[in-house]
């Protein structure tokens, strides 16, 4: 069912799951009006959705290591966007994303330019070359072109530190998701995000977590978009939301400056439980300076360049063009969410704080406010708070607070659309967390099994071997993320971030220039790889410690001063070393000619 | 010249071109988000906003495929495209 055919039926067959999983949506709406319970129908959508990607995880497994590695290499242009759009978003992005820019504004928008211009960097520099190359993982690239172990062991190091930093904010959101649609505690919903992600992987590797994000990818997009237009059609917004909020864009400036950001003491703050904040920035008015904006920009941006997880999805299309292609319709698919993202966070905060809307709620009294049912449901989920801190009997913009995740998950409530759409937006989450959850644990799982085992340890292994090796590993890593996870240490969106500085402090440079610069050998790369790394984990023990930084560079941005070492490191030590041998400078010529044969064969 | 470095040398020129648009809208603009923002940009969002929520976003999906054609043409000019389609 799988093979050949499927490729060619790949429209009609995700078209169909597409009218299925609408019909469900339509079905658990009809169940609702006739009295399903709201917890009845959060249990269904996280349930009914885990269960297809279970199937299609199951009907994708292969015993082929290029299968295993690289989906065959046959994955279309369309189809490999769709599923890195999933890889890429993750539960951060879905949940998170809007608060972040509802709170923040415009100093967090440069996440936004960073997280999509990055791409412009894989299309044009990277993508193309490492497709050409033909290898299993971007370790692979490294120890191929620079050659011996060392160089490839240390691309496996920087791998596993960015994406295990990021994998576990991953599992932690699928727990989090899955405690609150199913009921159960979170150190238990942490296993069982788990064992739905390693479902989708296991069997299949990458041919399994392609097809599974293809189907996430479709259920995340409707999850944010439906409820995006719905609301803003109910507000009377506009039906198109992203060309038609300029209105309500200036309408919350008016009211900012109408009432004010009034600084709390610290004292009343005190009050406020952990997590949550106030709106204390200004929407759309520009309230970061330059640097501070381009420095995170530049930052996510090579980040998002050095990511493995992201680059190997380039490695499954069936052809160099198509790789670049591909990397215009990823941008694309997460084009459709990212520029819904202000759209919601302006819906929210207007509908919230307009006293002329009926689900305003600045103006009114405390005791109205406290009588509302969706601020005590949200109350009680602690992501919602307000106190008389002045003592007038009436809330002010500085005595409400509310949580991040809340601008997705509470708004449909807010603005009164009916249930179902909640279940939806657990769904869209829990696919969003579980797709980049795979990609990152195969990506680590696949440096180990064929850069760690089968090349530097066991080089004569079969490939029946290798592929229980990965597979153990895939396991082990997973349980090693949903173990700290359980832990709670860290907040989701602050180790996203750190795994973009990580990645481009060790493997930006020695990726780019491995291409673009001849010249390079290997012991630059190693001098770029491990100074890059070490600088950059050093920086920010520094900073976390109480270090004051330099040059504006903070915990956000490390990966500016880790790749600024690796680069020089690289290109000093590459240039007081002999350069590379005739072989390897005909390699990289072959690299930059898309026809003909990829370096590294078929299996390898 | 052989036919290969002068296919380098067009792809290096193309590259410096997509890393120059791309320069423009993620750090170059950014500049002067302040003085940019007084201007009323597309459907009447302020210019750096919509820039931060749309523009440059939306640019780069274009750069992209703008650049993949580009880089298809001189494949082609130098008889270096694959066979087969995507």
């Amino acid at each position: 069912m799988i093979k050949g055919n499927f490729i060619d039926n790949l429209p009609k067959v995700y078209g169909i799951y597409t009218g299925g999983f609408l019909a469900f949506i339509i079905i658990m709406a009809i169940a609702e009006q006739m009295g399903m319970s709201a917890k009845a129908i959060g249990i269904c959508f996280v349930a009914f959705t885990v269960a297809i990607y279970a199937i299609i995880g199951y009907l994708s497994r292969t015993a082929q290591a290029d299968a295993y590695y690289v989906a065959g290499r046959q994955v279309p242009t369309v189809f490999n966007g769709m599923a890195t759009a999933a890889d890429w978003m993750s539960g951060a992005s879905f949940v998170a994303m809007a608060g972040g820019i509802y709170f923040k504004g415009y100093g967090y928008m440069a996440l936004l330019v960073g997280w999509t211009g990055g791409y412009v960097l894989v299309a044009s520099l990277l993508a193309p070359y490492l497709r050409k190359f033909g290898c299993y993982t971007v370790p692979d690239f490294i120890g191929t072109r620079y050659g011996g172990n060392l160089a490839r062991l240390l691309a496996v190091i920087v791998l596993t530190v960015a994406s295990f930093t990021y994998v576990t904010a991953q599992i932690n959101a699928t727990g989090t998701i899955a405690s609150v649609a199913l009921d159960i505690p979170f150190q238990y919903a942490v296993y069982v995000g788990l064992i739905s992600i390693l479902l989708c992987s296991m069997l299949g590797g990458m041919r399994g977590v392609t097809w599974t994000q293809v189907a996430q990818y479709i259920v995340l997009i409707i999850a944010y978009l439906l409820p995006v237009f719905w609301i803003s059609n109910k507000m009377g917004a506009g039906f198109f939301p992203h060309f038609m909020l300029a209105d309500e864009v200036s309408r919350i400036a008016e009211l900012e400056a109408q009432f004010g950001f009034v600084k709390n003491s610290a004292e009343n703050l005190k009050e406020v439980p952990k997590g949550l904040a106030g709106i204390t920035k200004a929407h759309s008015a520009v309230n970061a300076t330059p640097w501070a904006f381009i420095s995170l920009a530049l930052a996510m941006m090579m980040g998002t360049a050095s990511l493995p997880h992201v680059m190997m999805r380039y490695f499954t299309t069936p052809s160099v063009k198509a790789a670049r292609k591909s990397v215009g319709w990823s941008l694309f698919f997460i084009f459709l969410l990212y520029s819904s993202a202000p759209m919601l966070a302006t819906l929210s905060k207007l509908s919230l704080i307009d006293p002329s809307l009926p689900t305003g709620i600045i103006g009114k009294s405390i005791a109205e406010v406290q009588a509302i049912d969706w601020y005590q449901n949200w109350n009680q989920a602690n992501l919602m708070f307000v106190s008389d801190f002045n003592g007038n009997g009436t809330l002010e913009l500085n005595e409400f607070f509310m949580g991040g995740k809340a601008v997705v998950l509470a708004t449909p409530e807010i603005a009164g659309l009916p249930y179902v759409i909640s279940g939806l937006v657990a769904a869209g989450g829990m696919a969003a967390a579980m797709s980049t959850a795979d990609g990152l644990i195969l990506a680590i799982a696949n440096a180990l099994s064929h850069d760690l085992y089968y090349k530097i340890i066991d080089p004569k292994a079969e490939t029946a071997k290798r592929l229980v090796v990965a597979r153990v590993l895939l396991v082990v890593i997973g349980f090693a993320g949903a173990t700290i996870a359980a832990m709670e240490i860290q907040g989701i969106l602050g180790s996203v971030i750190w795994a973009f500085d990580f990645a481009m402090s060790g493997l930006f440079f020695p990726l780019v220039l491995g291409v673009w610069w001849k010249r390079a050998n290997r012991e630059g790369a190693i001098a770029g790889m491990a100074l890059g790394l070490i600088s950059g984990a050093g920086y920010l023990i520094w900073v976390r410690n109480g270090g004051s930084g330099f040059l504006g560079i903070t915990q956000l941005t490390f990966g500016i001063f880790g790749s600024a070492v690796s680069l020089v490191a690289m290109v000093v030590v590459s240039l007081i070393t002999a350069e590379p041998n005739a072989a390897t400078q005909k390699m990289v010529d072959e690299v930059r000619v898309p026809s003909g044969k990829s370096i590294l064969g078929k299996q390898h | 010249m052989s036919k290969q470095a002068q296919h380098w040398e067009k792809t290096r020129g193309l590259l410096m071109v997509t890393l120059a648009i791309w320069f423009v809208f993620s750090i170059g603009i950014f500049l002067f988000g302040a003085e940019m923002n007084e201007v009323t940009g597309p459907f009447g969002y302020p210019l750096t906003y919509w820039f931060t929520c749309q523009g440059s976003l939306g640019i780069f999906v274009i750069l992209i495929f703008w650049f993949a054609n580009r880089q298809e043409k001189i494949d082609e000019e130098f008889g270096f495209s694959e066979r087969g389609d995507d």
